[in-house]
């Protein structure tokens, strides 16, 4: 096979770019300051408990909004005709054409007392919201943010799914609840299964999020680790171990879930 | 100051090369000096009459905060000739070997300098920093909602302003600002007296008073009213200030933090010559005058601060009296295991319930 050789700068950049910063984390989480070898940043773990609880919980409620939102959604869209269907991708991916940082900033005065939507309602007489520096905007930013790779990967099985299969239920007697039930959800798992992948994962470990939009009210695990590395302590070793048990931690909700999805061919895991 | 702001710029702008040298006057080329700031903090138009001044060539690049630098320097990546941290960063850096002595016998400008800046606690025989600014923190607020006089630190643990105060988001500059409120010092050791200013600062936030922990979105916040309250630096607030007039400026009378930033040279840079030149230029009044015109924050050159007009030279924001100047304090660097206590004490504040 020649077309191998296809592959040697893909393999190139996964070897310099993910594996070898892989490694250099996991010999700064085994290591202390001075360099001699230790499990000490991992005896520290238990006073961050309440972060993590706290990061997985919002990411899954995030997740959740995400799924709840995007299915309907990527169903909706699957069974338009190609133009409209067309124009609707593009505008999923619109907001990815701008930074994230710039994004997120927008959300901020847009939530805020004195911002966009409270000046609009105060102005239609109703009741004002209290929305910026609470949880609920920190969620609010993760689903705006990540809601496209939940949509995107469960529209493109939906896509794919044969009408013919559709039809054959139907002419055996399948009612649409039945349709649904038996035919396409089971078909669509695959689909939603790494969509919760890929929203699940950027949630439990963001950062700016939490500063814009629940003013550093509260602290995730993207926080805890960005301080690691760029705050007072600076413990890169800390932080690394910190990361370290996170990344394991997702592997093994990833395990648990993939245990839904056996059986069902193509479901895009880690 | 603009992290935030800086933090983008420098992840659009890598490497930011000041126009080659030499201009019209036809200096011979001297190398170069690779100069590396914080963002938004030099008028770059002077690196031009440096260039034809002496023939050296700046190559300019932008940090975001101390903390960045210092993670570049520790990882050895980067080879820079001047950088410009701010105090405690400076003691960190002495304390771990990594600058330079400075031949100051290449730096005769540095007689313009201050004399209550020389020889700071941060390098007490000052060998190695020249300082490059210096400001005050202080208290930003609404005068259309804060009608109290506004004095010391005990507005932003007034109730009558819950939900309006905003704090830093940095445990340095929050602890701080809680210590010197009880009457502790900046740099303190004391580990009770930490907890003590971490209890004070659980008890503002859970009362509701806190709307949020903030750094540069402070800008975006205050101007705007989106809150009335919050603790910034002197030379931002000259920023705000143009954008909200109703925005005033107190300088606590408990006393406040003193930062300065200073030019230092990184150990083993390759241009240490042509970085004392820089350093001796950024001395120079022209200099200065731009420099102070272009960022907003007071100059530590006593010929600049005589240029100056008389209602900024008089300014309790930019140029404080000496009196209330006695009080404030610049951040020194911690030992290990306090910075450890200061860490686990700001986690208590985020997660405490």
């Amino acid at each position: 096979m020649r077309n191998k050789y296809l592959a040697v700068p893909y393999v190139v950049w996964m070897a310099v770019f993910v594996v070898a910063p892989l490694v250099l984390v996991v010999v700064y989480a085994f290591t202390a300051r001075d360099g001699g070898l230790t499990l000490s940043n991992f005896t520290s773990m238990h006073q961050y408990v309440g972060v993590f609880g706290n990061s997985f919980l919002l990411a899954l409620i995030a997740t959740a909004v995400c799924l709840a939102v995007g299915y309907p959604m990527a169903f909706l869209l699957a069974r338009e005709g190609e133009r409209i269907r067309q124009i609707a991708i593009m505008l999923i991916m619109l907001p990815m054409w701008m930074n994230f940082l710039l994004r997120t900033y927008a959300w901020m005065s847009l939530l805020e007392d004195t911002g966009l939507i409270n000046r609009l309602l105060s102005l239609l007489h109703l009741p004002t919201l209290h929305m910026i520096n609470t949880p609920g905007a920190v969620v609010l930013g993760m689903v705006y943010n990540f809601l496209p790779f939940m949509v995107l990967p469960i529209y493109s099985v939906m896509e794919k799914i044969d009408p013919k299969v559709i039809e054959a239920a139907q002419d055996l007697g399948a009612d649409s609840v039945t349709v649904f039930r038996r035919i396409i959800l089971p078909l669509s798992l695959p689909g939603v299964l790494s969509g919760i992948t890929m929203v699940f994962i950027p949630s439990v470990s963001t950062f700016v999020i939490t500063q814009l939009l629940g003013g550093s009210m509260t602290m995730l695990l993207g926080d805890l680790i960005q301080t690691q590395f760029m705050g007072t302590a600076y413990n890169p070793h800390l932080g690394s171990a910190i990361a370290l048990v996170m990344m394991l931690l997702v592997l093994v909700c990833m395990a648990i879930m993939n245990r839904f999805g056996e059986g069902e061919e193509g479901a895009v895991m880690l | 100051m603009r992290k935030t702001l800086a933090l983008v710029l420098a992840a659009s702008l890598a490497a930011l090369l000041a126009g080659c040298g030499g201009g019209g006057s036809g200096a011979a080329s001297n190398g170069v000096v690779n100069v590396y700031n914080w963002g938004e903090y030099i008028d770059e138009s002077i690196f031009d009459d440096f260039e034809s001044l002496t023939g050296i060539t700046v190559n300019y690049q932008i940090y975001s905060d101390n903390e960045s630098l210092y993670s570049i320097l520790k990882g050895g990546g980067a080879e820079y000739d001047v950088i410009i941290p701010s105090d405690y960063m400076i003691s960190r850096m002495i304390g771990e070997d990594m600058l330079e002595e400075l031949d100051f016998s290449n730096i005769p400008n540095f007689s313009d300098i201050d004399p209550s800046l020389k020889n700071p606690d941060y390098d007490p025989e000052n060998r190695y920093s020249v300082p490059y600014t210096w400001g005050t923190v202080g208290i930003i607020y609404n005068t259309e909602v804060v009608t109290k006089p506004v004095t010391g630190w005990s507005i932003l643990f007034d109730p009558d302003y819950a939900g309006q105060i905003l704090m830093f988001d940095n445990s340095r500059d929050c602890l701080g600002i809680a210590l010197k409120y009880l009457g502790y010092s900046y740099n303190t050791t004391d580990a009770a007296q930490i907890t003590e200013a971490v209890d004070l600062l659980i008890r503002q936030k859970q009362d509701g008073l806190v709307q949020a922990y903030v750094m540069d979105q402070i800008f975006d916040k205050l101007e705007g009213g989106e809150a009335a309250i919050g603790p910034y630096y002197a030379g931002d607030f000259l920023t705000m200030h143009e954008s909200n007039p109703a925005l005033a400026f107190c300088l606590p009378e408990e006393g406040s933090n003193v930062f300065v930033d200073a030019m230092c040279i990184p150990k083993g840079a390759a241009n240490k010559a042509n970085a004392e030149a820089f350093i001796n230029f950024m001395c120079t009044t022209e200099a200065g005058l731009a420099n102070c015109e272009a960022t907003g924050y007071s100059s530590p050159l006593v010929s600049v601060q005589d240029a100056l007009p008389d209602e900024v030279r008089s300014s309790p924001v930019s140029y404080p009296d000496s009196e209330t100047l006695a009080q404030c304090e610049a951040f020194v660097n911690l030992p290990a295991d306090i910075l450890a206590l200061y860490d686990s004490e700001w986690l208590r504040l985020k997660t405490g319930s």
